[in-house]
Order: C-alpha cells, then structure tokens, then sequence
C-alpha cells in the first residue's frame, strides 16, 4: 500500500513516471516478534558456538539457492570471540573452500582451468549468474545474504520471522499463485522461497538438538555476524572509547570551572 | 594588527616578516568575547569540529573507495570488512553527518532567537547561510556514492527538481546526469564534488569567523559590549569551555557510531543500486527532511505546475532566510526581551520539527495538508510575524550593560 501511494504521489508531484506497478495488496502491517539476540545491547556479542551452528545451517541448506558474496573463507577462521572471526582452524578453513571450484588463472598455454577455491576467496555462488538463479527458482532471484539483516527493516527479527512464518497450507480465502507459499511475515504473503528449515534438517555436530527454532536462531545470528562481522570488536571499543571521553570530559569541565572561578558570571 | 609584544626574538623576528603570531594572538587570548555567552553559543565551535572530522575521516575513506558504478558498492563493503577499522571511518563519517547538521541547526536557532543576524552582523549571517547551503549539496551528493537504492533514486528524485525550470530544465538535469539518467557520470562528478566541497566550506568558514572577529560576537542579552569589563578574552575561557562542549559531544557521538550505527541510515541503502528497481518509500536523510515535505505540500497554484511551485518554493524557504536581518523590524536583538517574538519562535522550531516528520511520512491527504499549514507558518513566520511585531511587541527594558545584571545578582547575594 504505502508503495503505490507513495509512488503514486511522487509521479503526480514530480513526474518522474516511475510509479509502482505492482497489485494493490491488503494493508496488513506485519508485527514482528522480539528476539532476545545475544549481541544487542552495549555489553552483547555473539555467542561464536551459535555463528558455526548457523555456518552449518547455511552450509547445509541455504547454500544450495542464496550467494554470500562479500564474506571470504578466510573470514571463517580467525581469533573467534572478540574477533571479526568465526574461529575454525586454518585446516578446516581450507576444506570449507576447497568443496567449490573457481576458474583459475590462465595458464601458459592460456587455457583457464578450474581450481579449488582458496581461504581467500569469497563464498562462491551456487549459480553463475542471475538469470541462471533465476531459471532454476520458478523465476525469482534468491537474494544474496552477505547484507540482508541490514537490508531489510527488522533486521534479524525479520529475517527470523520469515524462516518461521511458513503456513501450508494457505489459509482457505487467500489465492496462491502456483509455485508460491504462503508466509505470514512476507509483504504479500507469497513467497517464491519454500520453507528451507523444519526439525532436524541439519545434524549439529555439537549435539544441539536441531529444532526448527533453534535453526532459525542459528542461521540469524549467522547472517547477522556476515552483515556484520565486526561488531564484537566494535562494541569492545565503543565501551573504552565512552570510558575516555567521559574521563576527558570530566577534566574539561573541572578546567572551566577553576579557569571561570575569577570570573562574575 | 596588534601592539602585542611578543617575548621570544625569533618569534618577534618571524612576526615582523609574516605576522601569524599576532594573527592567532588577535584571534585568541587577544580577541575579546562577552563574558556572559551561555552553552548555546558553544555549537559554532561544534560544527568547526564536525567539519574537521568530516574532512579527515572522508580522506581515509576516498583513499579505499572506487567512483564507479559497478564496484562502488563493494568497495564500500570492502572498507567495512577488509580496511583496517575501515568500519570505524565509515559509521564516523555516515554518522558525522547527522551530528555536523544536528549542530549547525542549533547553531543557526540559536542565531535567530538571540538576533545574532542584526546589525553589524548581517554579512556574518550571510556567510553562515552559505556555509549551510554548500553543507547540503555535499551531503546529498555524499549520499549517492555508496551507489546503493537509496543512493541511487534520491539523486534521481532530486537531480529531477531540476527538470522543473521551465524550457531549459529538461536539458539541465540531463547535463547535471552526464547522460539520459542517473548512471556512472553522475557518481563520478558527485565524487569529485563531495571531495571539492568541503573545502569550499572550510573556505567559508574562514570568512565566517574573520566577519565574527570584525563584528565581535552577539551575546544572550543582545546589547553591545561597553567596555573591557564585559568581556573576557577567547582564550583560556572560551577555549576550555569549547573543550568541555566537544568533550559532550563526542560521547554522544561516540554512543552512535559504536552501539547504533545504523539507526539514522535507510535499510534500502544496503541494497545495490538498481535501476530497475523503485524502493517502496524513498525519503531523503533526516536533516533535509523539512524541505522535502514542503516540495510534496505545494499543489498547482494557477498556472504554475506543482512541480515547479514545490521546487520554487523549496528555494524561497532558504533564500527568506538571507533577508531576515531586514525582515525584522525590532530595535531588540535577544528575544529575551521579546515576550511575544519568544513564544512564537519556539513555536516557529516546532514547525521545523513538524515538517521534519511530515517528511518522512508517506503522503496522503491529511499529511499533504498538514504539510501546507506546516509551511505556511514556516513562510508566515518571516514575512508576517518578523515585519510586524518589530511594531507592536512592547519589549521589555534592556539591561544597561553586560555587567550590570550581574553585579546587581552580587549585591543580592
């Protein structure tokens, strides 16, 4: 609705002809539970045993339609807690990539060759291109995740919502196009994506048990660490950097006072 | 420039050749400030530190991005994950821009509550007001160049007021583009502009202070300084109190750009550009938000289109600002004075803020209306309640001097 209203409004005022196109959908503003994620707040960070979880749900499952363009293998390794990090080892970094191919330099002969991907490559995509992802999603494009908690309003309570908003089937008066599945927290409410998590569709390998909602925490709070990685680092600082302005703060005012003290004012 | 004797020789030799040393001395512990200046005027200092950190986090970050429209996107995102503290230099300078306007509007309240725009400081005023405008065009083209939604359909939608002027709008916007729309040109010019400008600022700024210097500063009560026994020089006393203003600052700042980076930034703006594609609400950041509110506001007057009576009438809300030292009729600068002119500025920020919101809404009848009742105070604030109540508020009695109110509160004590 505020869509169409909206670009409805701009081509009327500004003629910029690039108004909305879509049907008009029912108004129903979509209520997103609060989760309690343990990196909100000055004090949180991630909880880096929950990242690997949510690495091996996006390995598992996600993988298989959604690129993560902006994050690097390399970006799996590193110190862990208190880090940009994930903290695997550099062995286990190295099998991570080395499951895709990358096409290699040319060689002498100038032939490109495929190679196993390095720690320093990014994530490769599970398609090349997007109308290839396109072709084999009944037409609509998975989107990249390196950026989606930070893309969407919500943020991680969205992202939460969707993977758990699945209903099947539809309510009885809503019309699904073929193809589609009803979700409650989509705009809309149909989604070309079907439901990617249910119980146990991965196999934690520390023993956590794989409910639906524990995956979906998982992958959030995965997704979340790959929008973005620094945010240990930055809340650590952030807390030293307040310490210091306040102290310095402090002496500024103790130093007008005693420097006014001669002065009626 | 000043009778200064300096101590040292090779300062006094250095001085006699190329006088610096009296300059800054002039300009500090020699330069006379009214000893009663209260927090408000702390915020002048504030936005000179702003635009210094604006300049030096906006190097940094010039020296790792790319001005081109396929891989702007991802050398942003390459500065925040792969830059050491690349992410610290972003959100400084992303954030730093709602702090820099945060600032600078207090800053110019402040200046129209206190009639700081009055006689002999009209050109003092003048030079502010052109500061604020070249603030605005850096900080829209600054916008565009993460190149993501946002980026890209605002610069289509405001690059597009200019399409506006009649016969030759068309051709201007395509000269502004570079091309039949918003593409790669567009962001290489914004780049070198949002790099160039700034310093066209820090320009201004030295112009500002040097007619403060000449004029002298305004203070809350509004009357002229008598004598040496009103004042108090810049430095230490306002130095230290500018220091603690920014020690403040900083930590609000600091609060931001740590624990709520995002907070004052567009979700869609995390979204690569793409021309394809209209977000489902497009709204400019919150500083230009008033603005925006009174372009969507105006209807067709007569014959003039909407389109062009909004933009026509977005340029007059900033160029009313440049007469209002002679709007204002009053002998009264300090509305302290002015008990009527008092409730109506304070009513007169509450506009602002109203059309700030009305900005961000998606418009439909009641917000458009509200819009217009929102812009006619804006407009009727300067060209009616200015003129006017110079004639028939009745001001309350100024105080003989600056000292006198305060001696006067001694001998209570």
């Amino acid at each position: 609705m505020r869509k169409q209203l909206l670009a409805a409004a701009f081509a009327a005022a500004l003629g910029l002809g690039f108004a909305g196109t879509g049907p008009a959908m029912a108004d129903d503003e979509i209520k997103l539970v609060h989760q309690d994620w343990p990196w909100l707040g000055i004090f949180g960070h991630y909880d880096v045993a929950q990242l690997k979880r949510g690495f091996q749900v996006y390995h598992d499952v996600c993988s298989n339609c959604h690129s993560l363009k902006l994050v690097a293998y390399r970006n799996l390794g590193g110190g862990g807690a208190g880090t940009t990090g994930l903290g695997y080892s550099d062995d286990d970094v190295k099998k991570f990539a080395a499951e895709k191919q990358v096409p290699d330099e040319p060689n002498d002969a100038g032939d490109v060759k495929p190679r196993p991907a390095r720690p320093s490559d990014r994530f490769v995509s599970p398609f090349p291109n997007d109308n290839a992802a396109r072709a084999a999603n009944n037409g609509a494009l998975p989107p990249d995740l390196s950026l989606i908690v930070k893309a969407r309003e919500g943020g991680p309570d969205y992202v939460y919502a969707i993977l758990t908003g699945f209903v099947d089937p539809a309510p009885a008066d809503f019309k699904l196009n073929p193809g589609m599945h009803y979700n409650k927290a989509f705009a809309g409410h149909q989604i070309g994506m079907p439901p990617p998590l249910a119980d146990n569709v991965v196999t934690y390998t520390d023993g956590t048990k794989a409910t639906l909602d524990q995956e979906a925490h998982d992958i959030v709070a995965f997704l979340n660490w790959a929008a973005e990685p620094e945010l240990d680092v930055r809340h650590n600082l952030g807390i030293k950097v307040l310490i210091f302005a306040g102290i310095l703060t402090i002496l500024a005012y103790v130093l007008k006072r005693q420097i006014w003290s001669d002065v009626p004012h | 420039m000043s009778d200064h004797a300096f101590q040292n020789r090779t300062i006094r030799w250095v001085d006699s050749r190329l006088p610096i040393f009296s300059i800054l001395h002039h300009s500090t512990s020699g330069y006379p400030a009214p000893k009663n200046l209260n927090y408000w005027w702390n915020f002048g200092s504030l936005a000179l530190f702003m635009l210094v950190t604006m300049i030096l986090t906006g190097i940094f970050l010039a020296m790792n991005y790319t001005p081109e429209a396929t891989l702007a996107f991802n050398s942003v995102e390459r500065i925040m994950r792969d830059v050491n503290h690349g992410w610290l230099l972003r959100y400084l300078h992303s954030n730093g821009a709602s702090f820099f306007f945060f600032v600078t509007y207090v800053h110019i309240f402040r200046g129209l509550y206190y009639g700081s725009y009055k006689a002999p400081r009209e050109l003092l005023w003048w030079l502010g007001l052109a500061i604020y405008i070249v603030m605005m065009a850096t900080a829209f083209m600054g916008y565009v160049l993460p190149w993501g939604q946002m980026s890209f359909w605002g610069a289509t939608v405001i690059t597009n007021l200019f399409s506006a002027i009649p016969l030759v709008g068309e051709s201007i916007t395509t000269w502004l583009w570079g091309g039949f729309a918003v593409g790669n040109p567009t962001l290489n010019r914004f780049f070198a502009l949002h790099y160039l400008l700034p310093f066209v600022i820090l320009g201004i700024v030295g112009l500002h202070l040097w007619a403060l210097h000449t004029a002298k500063s305004n203070n809350p009560l509004g009357i002229d300084v008598k004598g040496p026994q009103d004042t108090v020089p810049f430095h230490p006393y306002y130095t230290v109190k500018d220091m603690f203003g920014v020690g403040v600052l900083v930590m609000i700042y600091a609060a931001v750009v740590f624990f709520l980076p995002n907070a004052l930034g567009d979700v869609d703006n995390y979204i690569p550009a793409n021309s394809l594609v209209t977000p489902t609400h497009i709204v400019p950041e919150w500083y230009l938000l008033p603005f925006y509110a009174m372009l969507r506001s105006i209807p067709d007057i007569w014959f003039i289109p909407a389109k062009l009576a909004g933009v026509l009438t977005l340029a007059f809300a900033l160029l009313i600002l440049f007469v209002v030292p002679w709007l204002d009729t009053s002998k009264v600068r300090s509305a302290r004075f002015r008990p009527v002119y008092k409730w109506l500025f304070a009513l007169f920020v509450v506009d602002c803020i109203w059309l700030d919101w009305i900005g961000a809404q998606v418009p439909n009848d009641s917000i458009v209306l509200e819009g217009r009742l929102a812009t006619i105070y804006y407009f009727g604030f300067f060209l009616i309640i200015m003129p006017l109540l110079g004639w028939f508020e009745k001001t309350k009695p100024l105080p003989t001097s600056i000292s006198a109110p305060v001696l006067k509160a001694q001998e209570k004590a």
